[in-house]
């Protein structure tokens, strides 16, 4: 008899909601297996923000804090302004912050700390992956203790500055973001720009810039001039690399993205999803509708992307302009389900359909896809479409939500339940720190394709329980 | 249509000193490229001189004050630009590498006009390195099997190529960021330590910066295997999410046995999302990643068929998938170039990583393998990556070593040749002439 084996293979079990393969021990979940797309930190982040006021800090770690969130990297931003002002309830003027006022620096170094204790609970307690620290971080002396406090707690730092001289470019960062700030509600814009500069000057006689010498062990980005030309010293790891490629594809240039689905098809008529039909009747009103709009929107060099699905391109072609067809925007794959009616999928597969409702999010279609999968597949479109400015994107229901979900920071709970309707333009607009959102429905009526979260999401629920929020169809 | 990246070509100019990498970093950067699709194609003026001056003498030729020898590299450098027109403007190529030392500015303004009176984006790509023990390595690597010094001991060698490089150093202008500030470039910086980017004007320049920073030169060893025999393997059925056969499973113990003698340090393994991938790593008792991106070829309709079953059901398919095996997409299913698209990031990431361990299977392979061997387009979907066999990847010098290691577990072949005849005519004993043995 042979000697027994170092260590017999474990049994795989499939995980029902996603379908993936676990190991088990004695019908538990056993460790050694990982999956991919998550899994990117083995400890976590601490990305510091560097640079004078107006030079986008606060910018950037939003739209870095959602891009991470989307793609599946929970992060959460730390705004030490904002300590300061849910400390000092009012904001008097610039003299807070100059640099001989004790008390001012004093309740600085406070909410600097306390933010620092709110990064270290949300990396080391609450299973953050990544906390981006958005303060100026001016000075080598602060960014040393804020680099001996990650090592402290086992986490990588990584800085990001923004250095940018062009008066131009701070001008309009005040108008868009600092006048309409809670520390200048009571002042006239003149008055906070005024305020404002003054402020800045503060910081700039102790202002340390990132130096590719006496810094050269750190592990940072430098941006310059919007994003002109950067400086990329030791990027350490995976999440830093993405985080680079990252910045260096976002620009600040005033443009809009048209999001749309294809026109009604002839399987959404039949309740069916998936599948490669064509257009309806209406779905070919809706195409002229759209290229009637475009026409009227007067867009600037506008790119105009597809699926490879023939709905999509049936509805470019309407608007008689170029586009380019990605396989990447295909819809959701549903696997054995594709074509079928919801009805169909309660009959067939009724403890499918459930543990869809219960997490439909993760769930992923026998042979097919979960929307988790969709947006890892989605993420070179989120960052080309950063790279571009006009861009219209035909796509589906699935594959608008998780674009949509991006762009509003709609978090994973509520990205599949996103309204998405046929024969409706979202076009969006970035302002300030966030997106702007109209809504324009072209006047063609269309089935709706809506299916919203039932009440019972147990898998004895009943036929009618589970078909209660499905939408009417022939 | 994939993406659109190029509306107008690219020429991609190298900059720096001898022994910096440049020639490294135009052959991987062209490998990479053309492997995601763009055609790109790299211009050694080195090698335009080679061919010119049949015998290398000395470093004599490279003083900056030998008339003769300036006369000779100019004239190559500019049968260099031609050919580079003839591939960007006639012959349908996408992006060129344009690998000198470039090292003044008078030369690289040269350049510059030369691509903007052509149409054509520049982009410069300079290697800036100052640790000895990095040069000394370079010549070692790659100088000194240089068909230059093909008579030369190593000792004559070394001191040849270093006063080479000493005579560029007294011209040579790096790209400076007041002084260039229009251009575009990447200045990569001690072997990739840190880097300067300016002007990224493009997608396509935006993915090579991207590239280039993800690269290095830590040796180490890429293993790519497949599963296990499956127990669809055996019925000589393809796709599906079957488990291990018998011998898939002796072939798993048999490959922990191998990694353990092998004595990686630090090695990482990763798997698909695929049952029988996972059940192999599992013999291995260490940690895996699992990547959906690593999942087998999606044959559509025809998943969990045999060969005979796809000639009987969709026999023009069967036809159209021989003539043009790389491009052609099962119904519902992919293609081998859908599939190098999605396994981009995992190439993206090997090129970070040191050593690892890839568990995939066939179709993968192919695409992965063609990526470290400059397989083109054509060859890669016959590409043999029979079961049971690891391939051992170490790169050296300007390509990758090869090593293949059978692991003493039979298993069937699942490898079909092109058949002589791809015609969607042809009669049903041509099509599956070349279907392996199975049950």
């Amino acid at each position: 008899m042979a000697a027994a084996a170092a260590s017999p293979s474990r049994e795989l079990t499939q995980n029902p909601l996603q379908k993936t393969w676990e190991p088990y021990d004695n019908g538990l979940p056993a460790g050694h297996s990982a999956q991919r797309g998550v899994c990117m930190t083995n400890c976590p982040t601490l990305i510091v923000m560097v640079g004078l006021p107006a030079r986008g800090k606060t910018y950037i770690s939003k739209k870095l804090t959602r891009y991470l969130n989307w793609i599946g990297v929970p992060t959460k931003e730390f705004n030490v302004g904002q300590y300061r002002r849910d400390l000092v309830k009012k904001y008097k003027s610039f003299e807070f912050f100059l640099p001989d006022n004790e008390e001012g620096l004093k309740i600085r170094k406070q909410c600097a700390l306390a933010a620092l204790n709110d990064v270290r609970q949300y990396l080391s307690e609450e299973n953050g992956h990544v906390a981006v620290f958005d303060a100026t971080n001016t000075t080598r002396e602060r960014r040393e203790t804020i680099y001996k406090f990650g090592e402290e707690n086992g986490y990588k730092t990584f800085f990001v500055e923004s250095v940018c001289v062009d008066p131009e470019v701070i001008a309009a960062n005040i108008v868009q973001v600092k006048l309409g700030s809670p520390d200048y509600v009571d002042c006239s814009n003149d008055e906070a720009t005024e305020d404002f500069m003054k402020r800045i000057e503060c910081y700039k006689n102790s202002y340390e810039t990132l130096d590719e010498t006496l810094d050269k062990d750190l592990s940072y980005i430098k941006i310059m001039d919007v994003g002109r030309s950067y400086l990329v010293n030791r990027v350490m790891d995976h999440i830093q690399s993405r985080i680079v490629y990252y910045l260096m594809n976002i620009h600040v240039t005033p443009r809009s993205i048209y999001l749309c689905r294809h026109g009604e098809s002839e399987l959404n008529l039949k309740g069916r999803i998936g599948g490669d039909p064509g257009l309806s009747v209406r779905g070919k009103e809706f195409a002229k509708s759209l290229a009637q709009f475009i026409n009227e929107q007067n867009i600037k060099d506008l790119k105009v992307w597809t699926s490879q699905m023939k709905r999509t391109i049936q509805t470019a072609e309407a608007l008689g302009v170029p586009y380019e067809q990605w396989k990447v925007l295909n819809e959701i794959d549903a696997g054995v389900c594709e074509e079928m009616t919801y009805e169909e999928i309660q009959e067939n597969y009724p403890l499918e359909f459930a543990l869809r409702d219960q997490d439909k999010y993760r769930y992923r279609y026998p042979k097919g896809e979960s929307y988790e999968d969709l947006v890892q597949r989605l993420e070179p479109v989120i960052m080309e479409l950063e790279r571009q400015e006009n861009v219209l994107v035909i796509c589906h229901q699935a594959v608008m939500r998780c674009l949509l979900a991006y762009f509003l920071d709609k978090p994973a709970e509520q990205l599949p339940y996103l309204k998405c309707p046929l024969h409706t333009v979202l076009k969006l607009t970035p302002v300030a720190y966030g997106c702007k959102v109209e809504s324009i429905f072209l006047n063609v009526e269309a089935v709706n394709t809506h299916r919203d979260k039932p009440e019972n999401v147990g898998v004895d629920r009943s036929r009618e329980e589970a078909l209660r929020t499905v939408p009417n169809h022939l």
